[in-house]
C-alpha cells in the first residue's frame, strides 16, 4: 500500500533529541523520521497518546507543545527538540483530574476512549488560544477532533461547562 | 441505615471512565513489551489474479528486518475451512492470509515485514519487487445484478432469517390500489472506521504460550480461531481486550492483524506487534453496497394493501454474507399481500461484514422513504398514516410482539418536536435564505439474547467479584454489569467488580447485535440470584439461628447484609456469613440459556420514532440537520446515562449515513478510492446540533429476566429515512441514493 520510496544505500543514524514531557527531561536517540506521536508511544512508554491515522485527519494524537496544541503525527520528534510537551498522562499530574477531566465523565463525553486524550489536549489548547467564545464557535475549532462513537454533542456541553466556569472564575 | 437503591435505572457515570480521561486505559496496541518486534503488512496492489514472484530479498538485506512472510515461507497451517471459521463466519471459505499465490480483492494482505522498530518495517515494506499475473474482474453490483441469486444457508442464517414466505397476491393488489408508489434505492459501501487502528500484540510466553492483546468483539472468538488455525491448546491462547476503541462490528471477525500476529510470533519466538495502518483499515469487512426497489400501495383510507420490497446485496467470491433487509415492512404494517425478495451477486472484493444495524438501517430507509412518498401522494400526514396502519402484533410471522410502546414513540416524539407545526407542502416553510423540512420516521432493531456464563465470588471483605469473558466496545458494558450485580445482591456499585475483557474468563459471545445486555446480563443477574441462594444457606446454618424458620422469600439483601424483611433487627453480614464458611470466598458459576419456546412465541423488538428538520440552503443546496427527537422504546433501560449516549451516537451514524460517509470505488481499477479519513467524511462537531433522547416506558415480562431489549443499533435505524424524508419537504426532491451530497439538490 506504499509508493516506493528512493532507496537509500544506508539508513541514517539516529540523533539525540531532547523533550521535556509532562515536566520530566527525556533524553532520546532517534532515526530523523520519528513522528513526535511515535517517540512518544514507541520509545517513552507514553500509549496515551492515539494513533488514529497517522496523517493528521482525525486529531486522536493531538498534545500540547509548548502551550500550544499540535498534530504529534505531523511532528517530527527531532523537529521538537528542546520543546515541552505535555500528553493526556500530564495534563493532571497531582492525582487529582483536570477540570476537564471531571466534565468528560460527568457529561459522559466518550464511548470507546480512543479518541478522548485528544480531545482533551485539543480542548485545552483551544480554551487557552481565547478565540472560541460561543457554542458554535467551540465547535467549529473542535473539529479537527473526530469522534466516530457520536459523543460528540456530549464533548460540547463537556467543554462548554469547563468554558464557562473559567469565564466566570 | 438508608433502605437499598436500585441501581438499576440510576445514570451512572462510567466506571473506566477515569482510565479513559487519564490515557491509562490501555488498548490493543498499548502494551510496551521487552523485546517487542514491528509487523507491517503487505498489501496486493492488483484485483485479481496471481503472484507470479515475490522478491523480498532487498528488505531483508536491511540490518534489523528479521523476516519477511508471504504465501511462500510462512509456516504450514490448518487445512480445513472450519478451522478458519469464528462466530460471525458466513456460509462459504473463510479467507486464509497468505493462503497462496491467489489475489482474491484488491488490498488483500499478501506479506508481513517484522523488524525491529516500527520505522524500518515500514520502510522495508516498500522494498518489494512483485510480480503479478492479473485478471478480468467486477466489482460493480450494479452492472452485476442480472447475476443475483439467492443466498446459501448456514449457521448465520438463525440470526439473519430469510425473508418471509408471500402472502396473497402482490400484483393484483398492487395493481388495483388508487395509491401507489414504486421506487429503486442505492446505498454505496461503508467501512467502519472506528478510531483506533486494528492492532494485535502477541507475547511470546514460550513453550507454545501467548498472551494476545487483540482488537476484538469477542476474546473468546480470537481465542478459538487463533488456537485452530494454529494447532494451539485453548488453554494456551489467552486473549485480553478490555479496551476496544470503538468497532461497530469490524471486530465481529478476527481480523488479518490477528493471524499475522500469531503467525510471526509462533515462528520467530519473539512479542510481535502489528498495526495496520488508516489505509488498510479499509482491506478487511465493510457495509456491502445494496439495491433496493420497493412498490407500496395504500387505499383511500390510508390502509396499506400491498408491499414489495427486493434487495440485492453484494458479497464476496468466497463467502455468502447476508443481512436483514427486506423483513422489516410487514413487521410493522399489516398489509394482506407482500412479496419480499433478498438476494446477492458475487464480486471480486473482500467478504461484507456487519455494520451497525446491519441491513437494517439499510432496509429501513428504502421502506420509510416509500411510506413517506405513500402519505405525500394519499395526502395523509406521514404520522397518522403509521397510526393507522398501526399493528400490535407481526403480521409478518402471525405472532404478538413481546412489548411494543411504539405508538408512544410516535406520540410522544411528535409532541417533543413539534410535528404539529409542520405544513405539509414541500418548500412551504422557510428561514432566511434556507429551506425548512420536517420529517419523520420509524425505526425497528430485533431484540436478541444468546448463552452466556457468569461467575461470581463473594470474598472476605463482603466485596463480590464478577467475572465474564465479555469485551466493552464502548457501550458501557463495565458500568451496566455492575448496576445488575450490585442490584441482585442489594450492594452499592463500590462494591462490586465487574472483571471482563479476557478469553479465560467465563463465556461470552461475540459483542454486537444489540444483545448483550440481555445476554451477559442475564448471565450476570441469574449467577447474583444463585449467590443470595446460597448465602442464604450458608447463613441459616450459622450459630444464633437468626434466619430459623425463615426462608428466601422472607429477607432481603441490602448494603452487605441479609435482612429478615419484616424485622429489621434480625440480619447477618456478609462478611459473617463468610467467617461462617471457614473464611472461604463463596463462588459458584452460572450458564444463562435463552427460553427458546417461550421466545418462540413472540416477536422481539426495539422501536423509536425519529423527529428530524433539516435546513437546505437554497442557492448552494448545504444540508444541515438542525434538530432531531428520536423516541425509543427499548423495554428496561438499565443506565439511561449510557443508553441516551448509544442512541446519541447511532442519531450520529444515521445523519453520517444520509449525508457523508461512503466508500468510493473506481470498477475500473476494482478499488477503493478515499482510504483515509480526510475523504471518507464522518461528521465532525460543527455538523452536530440539537439531538434529544427519549425513552419510553416499556415493560416487557417476555424478551429475557432483565426486560432488556439493547440500544446498540435502534438509534442509527430511523434516522437516514427521517433525514431524507425531511429534505422532501424541505425541497420537494425525493433522493434515494446516499450519501446525499448539495449537488444532487441543484
Amino acid at each position: 500500500m506504499l509508493t516506493e520510496l528512493t532507496e537509500p544505500t544506508t539508513l541514517k543514524a539516529s540523533q539525540p533529541v531532547n523533550l521535556v514531557v509532562n515536566g520530566t527531561p527525556l533524553q532520546l536517540n532517534l532515526l530523523p523520521w520519528v513522528s513526535l506521536l511515535d517517540a512518544l508511544r514507541d520509545y517513552s512508554g507514553l500509549t496515551g497518546t492515539k494513533k488514529g491515522c497517522d496523517h493528521g485527519q482525525c486529531g486522536a494524537c493531538t498534545v500540547i507543545c509548548d502551550g500550544k496544541r499540535v498534530l504529534s503525527c505531523l511532528s517530527l520528534a527531532i523537529s521538537k527538540d528542546g520543546s515541552e510537551i505535555t500528553t493526556i498522562e500530564g495534563i493532571a499530574p497531582e492525582g487529582d483530574l483536570h477540570p476537564l477531566q471531571k466534565a468528560f465523565i460527568e457529561h459522559d463525553a466518550f464511548q470507546c476512549g480512543y479518541c478522548t486524550p485528544g480531545q482533551i489536549c485539543s480542548a485545552i489548547g483551544m480554551m487557552k488560544e481565547g478565540k472560541a467564545k460561543t457554542r458554535a464557535e467551540v465547535k467549529e475549532l473542535m473539529s479537527g477532533n473526530l469522534c466516530r462513537c457520536g459523543a460528540n454533542t456530549n464533548i460540547i456541553d463537556a467543554i462548554m461547562e469547563v468554558q464557562n466556569q473559567s469565564v466566570h472564575e | 441505615m438508608e433502605p437499598y437503591k436500585s441501581q438499576i435505572g440510576q445514570p451512572v457515570s462510567r466506571l473506566e471512565g477515569h482510565l479513559k480521561v487519564t490515557g491509562t486505559a490501555r488498548y490493543a496496541g498499548d502494551y510496551s513489551v521487552p523485546g517487542l518486534l514491528y509487523g507491517y503488512v503487505i498489501n496486493s496492489t492488483i484485483t485479481k489474479g496471481k503472484i507470479i514472484s515475490f522478491d523480498t530479498s532487498r528488505a531483508k538485506a536491511l540490518p534489523g528486518v528479521l523476516e519477511v512472510f508471504t504465501h511462500e515461507n510462512r509456516p504450514s497451517l490448518a487445512w480445513f475451512d472450519l478451522q478458519y471459521a469464528d462466530m460471525d463466519a458466513p456460509p462459504g471459505s473463510p479467507f486464509r492470509p497468505l493462503q497462496d499465490a491467489d489475489i482474491l480483492y484488491n488490498g488483500q494482505p499478501i506479506g508481513l515485514v517484522v523488524a525491529e522498530t516500527f520505522e524500518l518495517a515500514r520502510y522495508a515494506a516498500t522494498l518489494m519487487d512483485i510480480e503479478y499475473e492479473e485478471e478480468a474482474f467486477d466489482t460493480d453490483l450494479r452492472s452485476q445484478q442480472h447475476l443475483a441469486r439467492s443466498p446459501k444457508i448456514g449457521m448465520a442464517t438463525m440470526l439473519k432469517p430469510l425473508p418471509p414466505k408471500p402472502k396473497g397476491n402482490f400484483e393484483k393488489a398492487f395493481n388495483a390500489s388508487p395509491n401507489q408508489v414504486s421506487a429503486e434505492f442505492f446505498h454505496g459501501t461503508e467501512h467502519h472506521n472506528p478510531l483506533e487502528l486494528f492492532a494485535t500484540t502477541t507475547v511470546y510466553e514460550g513453550k507454545g504460550k501467548l498472551t494476545i492483546y487483540d482488537k476484538t468483539q469477542g476474546t473468546i472468538n480470537s481465542q478459538m480461531y487463533v488456537a485452530n488455525i494454529f494447532g494451539l491448546k485453548f488453554k494456551n491462547v489467552r486473549v485480553i481486550s478490555p479496551y476496544v476503541g470503538g468497532a461497530f462490528g469490524s471486530a465481529l471477525r478476527p481480523q488479518y492483524q490477528l493471524f499475522l500476529s500469531v503467525m510471526a510470533a509462533l515462528k520467530l519466538e519473539r512479542s510481535v506487534l502489528v498495526t495496520l495502518d488508516r489505509h488498510q483499515m479499509f482491506t478487511f469487512g465493510h457495509r456491502p453496497p445494496t439495491v433496493q426497489r420497493t412498490r407500496f400501495s395504500a387505499d383511500n383510507n390510508g390502509i396499506i394493501t400491498a408491499l414489495n420490497h427486493l434487495a440485492i446485496g453484494e458479497t464476496s467470491r468466497f463467502e455468502d454474507y447476508t443481512e436483514v433487509v427486506v423483513n422489516w415492512s410487514h413487521m410493522l404494517y399489516p398489509a394482506a399481500n407482500t412479496l419480499m425478495q433478498y438476494k446477492l451477486v458475487e464480486l471480486d472484493v473482500y467478504s461484507p461484514l456487519d455494520m451497525r444495524a446491519p441491513g437494517g438501517v439499510t432496509g429501513m430507509h428504502a421502506i420509510e422513504s416509500t411510506i413517506d412518498e405513500l402519505a405525500h401522494k394519499s395526502k395523509i400526514d406521514p404520522l397518522q398514516l403509521r397510526l393507522t396502519n398501526y399493528t400490535e402484533i407481526d403480521v409478518s410471522l402471525n405472532r404478538p410482539y413481546s412489548s411494543k410502546e411504539l405508538r408512544e414513540c410516535y406520540l410522544q416524539g411528535a409532541e417533543k418536536f413539534g410535528w404539529d407545526k409542520r405544513n405539509p407542502e414541500p418548500r412551504s416553510m422557510r428561514r432566511g435564505n434556507k429551506l425548512v423540512g420536517y420529517g419523520m420516521a420509524t425505526g425497528i432493531w430485533e431484540a436478541n439474547q444468546l448463552p452466556a456464563k457468569a461467575e461470581a465470588i463473594l470474598t472476605g471483605d463482603g466485596k463480590l467479584k464478577i467475572n465474564s469473558a465479555v469485551t466493552d466496545i464502548g457501550t458501557g458494558t463495565l458500568t451496566v454489569m455492575t448496576q445488575i450485580a450490585a442490584d441482585e445482591l442489594g450492594l452499592p456499585v463500590e462494591d462490586v467488580e465487574f472483571a471482563y475483557g479476557d478469553s479465560k474468563k467465563p463465556f461470552a459471545p461475540i459483542q454486537g447485535g444489540s444483545f448483550t445486555v440481555s445476554t451477559v446480563g442475564s448471565a450476570v443477574k441469574a449467577v447474583g440470584a444463585a449467590m443470595r441462594k446460597k448465602l442464604f444457606s450458608i447463613a441459616k446454618k450459622m450459630k444464633g439461628g437468626v434466619f430459623d424458620g425463615t426462608d428466601l422469600r422472607d429477607v432481603s439483601f441490602e448494603g452487605g447484609r441479609i435482612f429478615i424483611t419484616n424485622n429489621r433487627s434480625r440480619s447477618v453480614s456478609f462478611q459473617e456469613i463468610i467467617v461462617a464458611n471457614d473464611n472461604k470466598p463463596v463462588k459458584l458459576s452460572k450458564f444463562s440459556v435463552p427460553s427458546i419456546l417461550k421466545l418462540k412465541k413472540y416477536s422481539r423488538a426495539a422501536h423509536s420514532a425519529v423527529f428530524v428538520e433539516v435546513e437546505v440552503d437554497e442557492e448552494l443546496g448545504v444540508i444541515n440537520v438542525t434538530r432531531a427527537v428520536t423516541a425509543v422504546a427499548a423495554g428496561k433501560i438499565i443506565n439511561p446515562k449510557t443508553a441516551r449516549s448509544q442512541i446519541l451516537g447511532g442519531m450520529i451514524w444515521g445523519i453520517s449515513k444520509a449525508l457523508r460517509e461512503e466508500t468510493i470505488q473506481d470498477d475500473g481499477l476494482g478499488k477503493y478510492m478515499n482510504q483515509n479519513l480526510s475523504e471518507y467524511h464522518i461528521p465532525v462537531h460543527a455538523d452536530i446540533h440539537e439531538l434529544d433522547v427519549i425513552f419510553v416506558d416499556e415493560k416487557d415480562t417476555v424478551v429475557n429476566e432483565l426486560g432488556t431489549k439493547g440500544v446498540g443499533e435502534i438509534g442509527i435505524v430511523g434516522m437516514p429515512p427521517a433525514i431524507t424524508n425531511a429534505i422532501f419537504n424541505a425541497t420537494g426532491k425525493r433522493i434515494n441514493q446516499l450519501p446525499i451530497h448539495f449537488d444532487m439538490l441543484l
